[in-house]
């Protein structure tokens, strides 16, 4: 339909009053590709949405669509369209005249535009409720519209914001999967706001995590959730326990992290001398429900919590520091040795398995 | 409040051997409407009904006579005064709501678009509402001194040399008449109208401009249509207090113009309650054709 633009944003800051929303963040998201920006709420990637899509101006830096400085165009100069998260309908129109009303501000004439307005609603399968008002559909029959009204713009780029929070469960699933298949039929640029890490890793190419107005990583789902680059992205992400130390000796590559408690753990790769602070990831499902092979690739603790999950059984540990060690092991190697809340249980991973965190130089 | 105290009663008798003798729920929301039905019935149903029924009565200088008789309507209708009279009040009434429309969609623009702090919104708001702290008649009276032959306006644009001498039409004319009408009046088209416009999602306003409107595109193509019920609101309250008015009519015209309520006014003065009684029928079915007429154009269940 629309040839895709990359969007590269250049130390773009937000300042409201004396709090900065964004601080001076800097991405690539490439042409045609699905990138989510995933977080928090307040973490300020609302913000950053807005600001590319022109309804928030940009205190400092510079945003670049394709070969064009945007930083200072009004939203429809830009070749981005936007859905908003209550979607934004207009509750006076129906749905033609709502899908049309873009081409209406250009002046199309009226026979024409309800034409190709007809058109978008049927490549949404919505044509049959063309005549309708938009209070009398449901959710995601909304969306559908909203997504026709965004793309009958032809942009370059969509932004979406948070599009799918205002689903129930089951359909949030199904609008998903219609989000990716409508991204990749159109080709174009999708931008997703969420604070979804399951929607996020289920949708992108680019997951950015933002935190504080700062992005704490950039990359693509597997790398987030294999090497996460930090402590707020582990635990951001889920299924990692985070244990915090400093360095007390490097050896051969391996670095030793000595816990608050005074446990010790190894770890490989680290880049920070002795005397710094550190922290490790270890996935819950890499957790074995044995005593160590060495002392500092595990430990022993109290079980706190036990969640039956189906498939996999969940146990919550207390000790090294951490008052939420989580070990996810399978149902079967549960129950040939199950444990109860208040029992010792010694914990071990191998030193593959452990992930050197860093920290944000900020 | 005799009466509404032994509605309650009722009630709560009848609530307590609901319990006890499970009369059935219908019964019980029958009791729970009473106290309303008591209070509208004495108040607005009993007393239309008099007019009602008086308006087909006979009198003389001496007194009322109870009888049926259509002689009060075909003297209204049929005299020429009723028909320049209330000609001339849809002519203040129309002027009056064109007036008030236009200047309560600005006001109440303005308060809910451009104010960016609700407390400055209120603070505002409340500011609009001051006038109201006085009575009617004291607001319209103070336009005297201002409009006066020798009034504040008049003073001040001869003393500057704008004017040879002072412009007779400032005051007691169909000017002062609709500019006290429209200071009396705004407030009821701005509330309203302030009301939807508050409700508005400011989405729709950044989606507007997503599909690349320009600033008059938004207010014609989304505000305007979305303020709809709440014009609709403060146009019935303009029109219905307008088509009512008679002490603005009367004194800032100086007694030139008539209106309608004026007439009834007078008749009542000259003891000739069904003649006036009459007028008040007519009246009655004239303001309330207009006010279907707003909600035939005008959906305004969403506000309610």
């Amino acid at each position: 339909m629309s040839k895709a633009a990359e969007i590269d944003i250049a130390s773009v800051s937000k300042v409201y009053g004396t709090t900065t929303a964004v601080h001076a963040i800097s991405l690539k998201i490439s042409a045609g590709s699905y990138c989510c920006f995933l977080g928090p709420s307040g973490c300020g990637k609302t913000s950053t949405l807005r600001m590319i899509a022109g309804h928030e101006s940009i205190s400092s830096g510079d945003i670049r669509l394709g070969n064009v400085v945007v930083t200072d165009f009004p939203p429809a100069k830009r070749g981005t369209a936007m859905m908003f998260q209550s979607y934004a309908l207009f509750p006076h129109l129906d749905l033609i005249d709502n899908v049309a009303f873009s081409l209406k501000m250009k002046g199309v004439e009226k026979e024409e535009r309800r034409a190709k307005a007809l058109e978008m609603l049927t490549l949404m399968q919505m044509e049959a409720y063309a005549a309708r008002c938009p209070a009398q559909l449901s959710g995601g029959q909304q969306q559908r519209v909203a997504l026709a009204r965004a793309l009958i713009t032809d942009p370059e780029a969509l932004l979406l914001d948070e599009p799918l929070s205002a689903l129930d469960p089951f359909l949030k699933i199904r609008m998903r999967a219609e989000l990716k298949k409508l991204q990749k039929t159109l080709g174009i640029t999708f931008v997703h706001v969420t604070h979804s890490q399951e929607e996020a890793m289920a949708l992108a190419d680019l997951i950015v995590i933002m935190n504080d107005g700062r992005i704490e990583q950039a990359a693509a789902p597997r790398t987030v959730f294999e090497k996460p680059a930090t402590a707020f992205v582990a635990r951001f992400m889920g299924d990692h326990n985070v244990l915090s130390g400093r360095v007390t000796s490097i050896d051969g590559g391996i670095a030793t992290l000595t816990v608050p408690e005074g446990q010790t753990f190894s770890v490989r790769d680290i880049a920070q001398e002795i005397g710094k602070p550190v922290d490790i990831g270890i996935r819950t499902d890499r957790v074995r429900l044995e005593p160590a092979s060495e002392r500092s690739l595990g430990f022993q603790g109290v079980v706190a919590n036990v969640e039956y999950r189906g498939a996999s059984v969940k146990i919550t540990v207390v000790g090294a520091g951490s008052d939420d060690f989580t070990a996810v092991v399978s149902d079967a190697d549960y129950f040939r040795k199950p444990v109860s809340t208040g029992d010792a249980l010694s914990l071990s991973w191998a030193l593959e398995d452990v992930i050197p965190l860093g920290r944000l130089s900020a | 409040m005799a009466t509404i105290a032994s509605t309650e009663a009722n009630e709560t008798s009848g609530r307590a051997r609901s319990r006890g003798l499970r009369s059935p729920l219908r019964a019980i929301s029958y009791l729970q409407a009473t106290p309303l039905l008591l209070i509208l019935g004495f108040f607005f149903i009993l007393p239309i009904l008099t007019i009602l029924v008086v308006s087909f009565w006979d009198y003389d200088f001496a007194g009322l006579y109870p009888d049926f008789l259509t002689m009060n309507y075909t003297d209204t209708l049929g005299s020429r005064v009723t028909w320049k009279t209330y000609l001339n009040t849809l002519k203040f009434t129309a002027m009056t709501w064109a007036l008030t429309l236009v200047i309560g969609f600005w006001v109440a623009y303005f308060l809910a678009f451009h104010i960016r702090t609700t407390t400055m919104q209120m603070v505002l708001f409340l500011v609009c509402t001051v006038p109201f702290l006085t009575s009617n008649i004291i607001r319209m009276i103070s336009w005297i001194p201002v409009l006066g032959r020798n009034g504040l306006v008049n003073s001040t644009l001869t003393e500057l040399g704008i004017i040879p001498q002072p412009i007779e039409w400032l005051l007691y004319s169909d000017f002062a008449v609709v500019l006290a009408l429209v200071h009396l009046n705004t407030l009821f088209m701005v509330t309203p109208i302030f009301n939807t416009l508050m409700r508005i999602d400011r989405a729709l306003i950044e989606a507007a401009r997503d599909c690349g409107a320009s600033g008059w595109q938004v207010l014609w193509n989304v505000v305007l249509p979305l303020a709809k019920p709440g014009m609709a609101i403060g146009s019935i309250f303009v029109v219905t207090l307008v088509m009512a008015d008679f002490s603005t009519v009367q004194v800032m015209s100086g007694g030139q113009s008539a209106s309608v309520a004026l007439m009834m006014k007078n008749q009542m003065s000259l003891l000739q309650y069904p003649a006036a009684a009459a007028n008040a029928v007519v009246l009655l079915i004239v303001v309330l054709l207009m006010v279907a007429a707003i909600l035939r154009v005008v959906d305004i269940r969403k506000e309610l």
